[in-house]
């Protein structure tokens, strides 16, 4: 929020007449959207509206049925999202995705491995490695899970396992974060806890979060786009989007009166 | 934050990584100073072919989640493989023994490239499948392809022809012994090695989710396909120190039953922890070994054995011993010893009493006409008359309810040996 957003020049996230249909129901129904390098924005809407949709097409989870995602100018057709990944996109999801499994620790090493450059190597050791335990430990330490880190990951609480999604986003290094509804579940304190989180963590970096609690929302976001029924209604800065009769109509009105 | 860096900077010291390798080495190394018989040689050599093979099934199964059905191929590919270049003297003159297990290897490898090209785009069901059927396919090869598998009586050649390796020429078995030794060695802590790795932990991690995996810039199928193809390789060294030891291929070296055996190796180790398959396959050479001398039914118990892991201990054995490393870090161990002994001392006599009814029923059906007389635990029977019968029958029963008498018992020792001090 130092700097305008639209003086940060050039997109870093388009998207262009998406659509996706899941059968005969066409969820997505032609999204336009450009986000700029360094922006925070946020996605919101009612439940069922297809955001989580939206970003399972721009990171190739589902193949769009129609339209572009292009990543700093790169269109992401055909990429796998492994591929899409190492262009510098990093996601979390709603529904916690994690290694289960494997200690916390190693959850948030494996995160750091392909960035760090090890990509398919069987001749290094990762224990070896100062660098990589050390830069596990800050996201550890980040995210206040270093008196977890030996525990599998399966068995945190699910706060814990919220703030190890976020650590596991973030750890890569990618310059572009998704975040889909970090807080949700969460309590007060813990909500005011990851969303400074979030702040420090996407520092210069391009942030797109799908939120329900507009306390987070609008602290946080740059810009916001409201999406409905698969539709982008409205986008722009907090203020625009608040007083939009349209999305005051469709969404906002209601959930503002919930906050309050 | 400073005591876990402590710690941390404690826990790359070397020592204790390089210890227990260094005692199993010591052990490997004594054996046969213990046992010098040849067929205690025989046996272990079996024993460490099966500990390779099933450490690299592993790596598939435990650490990369792809359940196969037709990983005897790359171990019998490799030994087929290495059999022919035996038998090629030109070759074989020129390179020393120990060497040829690499061969081995490298056709495991070159078969599993092949496959695996294929059959690691999805893990589950799908993979599962395409091992069986492949497995099938080769194995049914063997019988087609004459020239490379030998038909049904296999391809036989002589480990003897090799370059003379330090003035050894591996006539004797305990020569063998120390070659496939030298190759255990070197292959386990390959096969650690790995598991440390980068690809080794992404191995894991594809293991527990795949999708999260791509998500963080790597191809799960990469991941399983680089797995596959390192599993191939270290079954075909297995299959090389099979021709070196036994000199002789077969179809039954291909074939599902193989197989079959070494997935339950796996599993009744326990898939879970790297030692595992280890232990699997000492556990199942000395019962292929040792009870198939005693009984004709030892497939029966190990299939029991198996079904009984499987259900109670899903973690196999190693994951049994694992179970007690708490109570043994915090030094409770004593305390089982106790609730334990009232439990499976007569849990296992009581055991083998029913394991005799059943030998008792199969001499009864099985044997010749007239022949009434069974030697049981060095103790002769009449199968007709009702004691043998009654006897084990009531120390079946016996043995078995003081057993469960106990359970209620060694489950509370167990319970109290972890819990925390203070914590209850
Ligand atoms: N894989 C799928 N197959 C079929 N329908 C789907 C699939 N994924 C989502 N949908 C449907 O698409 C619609 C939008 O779902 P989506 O999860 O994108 O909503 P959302 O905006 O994220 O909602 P919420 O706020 O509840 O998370 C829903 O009606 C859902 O049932
Ligand atoms: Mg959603």
């Amino acid at each position: 929020m130092n700097m305008a957003p639209q003086l940060v020049g050039y997109p870093a996230l388009e998207l262009e007449n998406l659509h996706k249909s899941f059968g005969k129901a066409e969820i997505i129904r032609g999204v336009d959207l450009s986000v700029a390098a360094g922006e925070r924005h946020a996605i919101i809407g009612p439940n069922g509206a297809g955001k989580s949709t939206l970003f399972n097409l721009i990171t190739a989870r589902f193949p769009a049925t129609e339209g572009k995602v292009r990543l700093h100018g790169t269109d992401l057709a055909g990429m796998a999202p492994y591929e899409i990944n190492r262009l510098g996109l990093s996601r979390s999801f709603q529904i916690t995705n994690i290694f289960p499994r494997m200690s916390v620790f190693e959850n948030v090493r494996c995160a750091l491995l392909w960035s760090m450059g090890y990509k398919y190597s069987f001749w290094k050791i990762v224990s070896r490695s100062r660098a990589l335990t050390e830069a596990a430990e800050d996201i550890l330490d980040q995210i206040n899970l270093l008196n977890r880190r030996e525990l599998p990951a399966g068995v945190l609480s699910y706060a814990e396992q919220r703030a190890l999604e976020i650590g596991i986003t973030i750890a890569g290094g990618a310059d572009v974060i998704m975040l889909d509804e970090p807080t949700a579940g969460m309590s007060h304190s813990e909500t005011d806890y990851i969303v400074d989180l979030i702040r420090k963590v996407t520092e210069n970096k391009t942030l797109i979060m799908v939120e329900h609690d507009m306390g987070v929302v609008f602290g946080l976001a740059d810009r916001i786009s409201v999406l409905v029924y698969g539709e982008i209604i409205a986008s722009g800065t907090p203020e625009d989007v608040r007083a939009d009769p349209k999305v005051q109509e469709a969404y906002l009105g209601a959930a503002l009166e919930e906050e309050h | 934050m400073t005591d876990l860096t402590q710690t941390t900077a404690a826990r790359s010291s070397i020592m204790p990584q390089v210890l227990p390798w260094v005692i199993a080495l010591g052990f490997l190394l004594v054996m046969p100073l213990i046992f010098t018989s040849n067929s205690a040689l025989t046996i272990m050599n079996q024993m460490a072919m099966t500990i390779i093979f099933a450490l690299a099934y592993n790596m598939l199964l435990g650490q990369g989640g792809m359940l196969s059905f037709g990983h005897a191929v790359y171990m019998g590919v490799g030994g087929f493989a290495c059999v022919h270049i035996m038998n090629w003297d030109a070759f074989f003159g020129l390179i020393p023994l120990p060497v040829l297990p690499i061969f081995g290897g490298l056709f495991g490898m070159g078969l599993a490239l092949i496959v695996g090209a294929f059959s690691t785009r999805k893990a589950g069901t799908v993979f599962a499948m395409i091992s069986l059927g492949v497995g099938e396919l080769i194995a049914a090869c063997s019988v087609i392809i004459v020239v490379f598998f030998g038909g049904e009586e296999g391809i036989s050649g002589d480990r003897t022809y090799g370059l003379p390796f330090f003035g050894i020429e591996f006539l004797r078995q305990i020569e063998v012994y120390y070659l496939v030794v030298f190759w255990l060695m070197v292959s386990a802590v390959l096969m650690y090695l790995w598991s440390r790795t980068p690809m080794g932990r992404m191995a894991n991690a594809v293991r527990d989710n795949p999708e999260r995996a791509e998500f963080l810039g790597y191809s799960a199928r990469w991941v399983r396909f680089y797995s596959f193809v390192a599993s191939g390789f270290f079954a075909g060294i297995a299959g090389g120190l099979f021709a070196i030891n036994y000199e002789i291929l077969t179809e039954e070296n291909l074939n599902l039953t193989q197989s079959g055996a070494i997935l339950l190796v796996t599993f009744l180790g326990g898939a879970g922890f790297f030692f595992g398959p280890i232990i699997g396959a000492i556990v199942f050479t000395l019962l292929q070994t040792v009870l198939s001398l005693e009984t004709e039914l030892w497939q029966l118990y190990v299939g029991a054995l198996f079904v009984a892991t499987v259900m109670f201990f899903p973690g196999g054995l190693a994951g049994l011993l694992m179970l007690h490393a708490p109570a043994a870090k915090m030094g409770r161990l004593s305390h089982l010893a106790g609730p334990y002994a009232k439990v499976l001392f007569p849990g296992i006599i009581g055991t083998l009493a029913l394991c005799c009814l059943i030998e008792l029923t199969f001499h009864l059906r099985h044997a010749s006409i007239g022949d009434h007389e069974m030697v049981l635990f060095w103790t002769t029977f009449n199968t007709h008359s009702p004691v043998p019968w009654l006897l084990f029958g009531a120390i079946a029963a016996g043995g078995l309810w003081l057993a469960k008498r106990g359970a209620p018992d060694m489950a509370e020792a167990f319970h109290e040996a972890n819990v925390m001090k203070g914590a209850a």
